[in-house]
């Protein structure tokens, strides 16, 4: 049924793919790039605020509503390691953070969290990308990494 | 073949409608990059918002147009292949339910009141009609499917030792999870936001709204490409002057889709809450699993080709490849599907990027979204749409093609600007540009606090590809509507070409039976969903109201 042809296409399409699901592993295990992790929800995500767990440890918790976030600006030391919640009080919001590949749902009901450090000093913008209203393209925020200094 | 005159009229409207509506829908194709490149810094243009408009684009582009043209296809395919007519009535019942559906959602959004997009996520509510009308149109595209396998079964009982025909298995492979998959989104429509979009029920869970979308919305994606896939192995080899390099290698490629099309959809939920680790990683990996029958349809439909070259009297490693009838008036058809072809290397390498994971995060909902996937549902899909409509109109009204040089360009002009405008697109969304955002009024208004110059190169080179673009749509439809004036010179009918296969092939009744393959599929579906819905259910502990996109107040009960 099969001739030699196919026979090797079929090798190396599985060859291939077997490379891809490895990078995938890879990215996972050596260099720590997740997706959202999976938490319950409670009211607590629903105050927006920054806190500091120890002198490089923050965590940020982001209430996204039409048509903003809030905190709008977050400062924090560099080289700070933070963890970022995300929920939503109306529609659905995304939040995507420039530079840094976090790119989380905000969505009623539940409570998206990554964690990401910040090496560099800078200003880190934050972009709502899931359409949530005719405010939709007004809805940004910002992580303020260093500077000026609070 | 000849056609009855009803089942044939009902074939033409399925054919004319979507064609018509696309007008609209590339209209505002154009109007989306003249927007995002800051070029107009305007919330509307001519009575139409961006929102209200790119709702229209998605809905007609990937839903209306597809859902016609894979009923029409389907019935094509049908009838040709076993010589047997559908059932008169139940014919127009679905084309009267896809027609009025198609017609009650497009009042919606034209008239202002649902202005969701074509994934409409709760809690923004459309008007009722929208999600009736959208109900009316899957539930019509059902109604043929249960007649197709009634002829199915008849040409079965008188062909008992045959295989049945590759395009046959790939249309009831196509509507088999078509059937299943809409399940879901009907569950989520009928059940969950139709009473409360009417006011009936309060609140709604939105994480099982949304697994039941995706649970839906990647299998879409095979809807839409299944129909081009049928006409690759079944059609393309013949129009190359050659023949089909293996049959059955078409038929694994189909059943694969069948069992791994659906169990997939977390891939779009990434970046969602409530949905556990384990389930996401699952469906990435077995994302990768349904990439391999896109690699057998590529060797096999590479080799095809190059039989065929060869049997024109090519030779070489690479050079065979311009010995095929690229530019050829006779063979359009030809240009239409290799171009589509061409595009879904790209398409498919950068779907692989969407589906892996942790790398998904890069480019989750930026612009590099959008330049994908007009790779694939504009790239091999759409294309393979336009040259069938056309070459189905002109046989079954049995008018020749009017000006048939702009018919033959079409494909290549579309494909240079479709590429320029993904690579523009993809740039972009790599440096964080959003989709689904009319940038003109902020990130691309030089005169906003919030503009952003990194993204001007990117969204022009959207601009320059959209025109393009549109132009090959204008020729377009100067052939499709051009040849719907011209007098009729010969006998209406349905004549498919087909491509024999280059080895004699046995029947393999692994390969020529539906229950083991369905079997599976409702297994994996089961192990995979069963702890996605239940994750979405067990985590969300807030439901919502509904939103107007206009007001951040909910709508209240009154
Ligand atoms: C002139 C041709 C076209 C142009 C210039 C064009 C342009 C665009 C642009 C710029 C977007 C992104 C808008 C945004 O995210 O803000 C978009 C979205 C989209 N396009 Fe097209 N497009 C064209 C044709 C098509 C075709 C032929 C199809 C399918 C058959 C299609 C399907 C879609 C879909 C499904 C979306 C997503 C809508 C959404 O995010 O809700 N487009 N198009
Ligand atoms: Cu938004
Ligand atoms: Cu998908």
């Amino acid at each position: 049924m099969l001739d030699k042809f196919e026979r090797n296409v079929i090798i190396t399409a599985l060859t291939v793919s077997a490379l891809f699901i490895f990078s995938i592993f890879y990215a996972l295990g050596a260099r720590r790039q997740d997706v959202s992790e999976c938490l319950p929800y409670n009211k607590t995500y629903e105050t927006a605020r920054v806190e500091q767990i120890d002198a490089k440890t923050y965590q940020i918790y982001y209430v996204a509503r039409m048509w903003n976030f809030e905190p709008a600006i977050s400062y924090i030391p560099v080289g700070s390691e933070v963890d970022l919640f995300v929920t939503s009080l109306d529609v659905v919001h995304g939040f995507n953070v420039f530079d840094k590949n976090v790119n989380l749902m905000a969505v009623p009901g539940g409570v998206a969290k990554t964690t990401v450090t910040f090496t560099e000093p800078g200003v880190y913008k934050i972009v709502c990308h899931e359409f949530c209203g005719t405010g939709h393209q007004n809805m940004e925020a910002e992580i303020i990494v260093n500077y000026p200094r609070k | 073949m000849q056609v009855s005159r009803p089942i044939r009229n009902i074939l033409l409207i399925e054919l004319f409608v979507p064609i018509l509506l696309l007008t609209l829908g590339i209209y505002h194709g154009l109007m989306q990059v003249i927007y995002r490149s800051g070029v107009i810094q305007r919330t509307s243009v001519a009575g139409l918002d961006y929102y209200q408009g790119l709702t229209l684009h998605g809905v007609i582009n990937a839903i209306v147009l597809t859902t016609f043209f894979a009923v029409a296809f389907g019935h094509a395919t049908m009838i040709f292949y076993t010589k047997r007519e559908p059932n008169k009535t139940a014919t127009l019942v679905s084309m009267l339910l896809m027609v009025i559906g198609t017609g009650l959602a497009a009042a919606a959004i034209l008239a202002g009141k649902a202005s969701v997009l074509y994934t409409f996520y709760p809690p923004l509510k459309a008007h009722p009609a929208f999600y009736i009308g959208t109900a009316m149109l899957i539930v019509g595209s059902w109604v043929p499917y249960f007649d197709w396998i009634r002829m199915y079964l008849s040409w079965k009982r008188e062909h008992p030792q045959e295989s049945t025909p590759v395009a046959v298995i790939g249309t009831l492979v196509n509507f088999t999870i078509w059937f299943v998959c809409t399940l879901a989104v009907a569950y989520e429509v009928l059940v969950m936001l139709v009473p409360w979009s009417l006011g009936w029920t309060q609140e709604i869970n939105i994480m099982l709204a949304r697994t039941l979308f995706w649970f839906f919305g990647h299998a879409l994606v095979y809807f839409w490409l299944l129909p081009s896939y049928i006409m690759f192995y079944t059609i393309l080899p013949k129009l190359a002057g050659g023949k089909l390099y293996s049959g059955n290698a078409g038929r694994i490629a189909f059943f694969i889709f069948l069992i791994l099309s659906i169990p997939i959809g977390v891939h779009h939920q990434f970046g969602d809450p409530s949905i556990g680790r384990g389930v996401k990683l699952t469906q990435s990996i077995l994302t990768f699993g349904v990439a391999i029958p896109s690699f057998i349809t590529a060797f096999t439909i590479a080799a095809s080709l190059e039989y065929a070259a060869r049997k024109r009297g090519a030779t070489g490693l690479w050079s065979w490849i311009w010995k095929l009838p690229f530019f050829r008036k006779d063979v359009f058809l030809f240009g239409y599907l290799i171009n589509g072809l061409i595009l879904f290397i790209f398409g498919g390498l950068t779907g692989l990027v969407n589906a892996s994971y942790s790398l998904n995060n890069v480019v989750h909902n930026t612009s590099f979204i959008p330049g994908h996937f007009h790779l694939t549902v504009g790239g091999p899909v759409f294309l393979a749409i336009l040259g069938m409509s056309i070459y189905m109109l002109s046989q079954l009204t049995g008018r020749r093609i009017y000006a048939p040089v702009l018919n033959t360009i079409v494909p290549y002009l579309w494909t240079v600007g479709v590429l320029i405008f993904s690579a523009g697109l993809m740039y972009g969304g790599l440096i964080g540009e959003p989709r689904r955002t009319n940038m003109g009024l902020t990130y691309l208004n030089p005169s906003s606090e919030q503009f952003n110059p990194y993204w001007v190169v990117s969204s022009m080179l959207g601009l320059a590809g959209g025109g393009i673009m549109f132009t090959a749509g204008l020729l377009y439809f100067i052939s499709f509507f051009g040849t719907c004036f011209r007098k009729r010179s010969a006998a209406p009918e349905i004549d498919l070409p087909v491509s024999e296969t280059l080895h004699e092939e046995r029947r393999v009744p692994l390969l020529d039976s539906f229950k083991p393959w369905l079997a599976i599929m409702g297994l994996i579906i089961f192990l995979t969903y069963a702890p996605a819905i239940s994750d979405a259910i067990n985590n969300t502990n807030r439901k919502a109201p509904p939103y107007k996109p206009t007001d951040p107040v909910p709508v209240v009960r009154k």
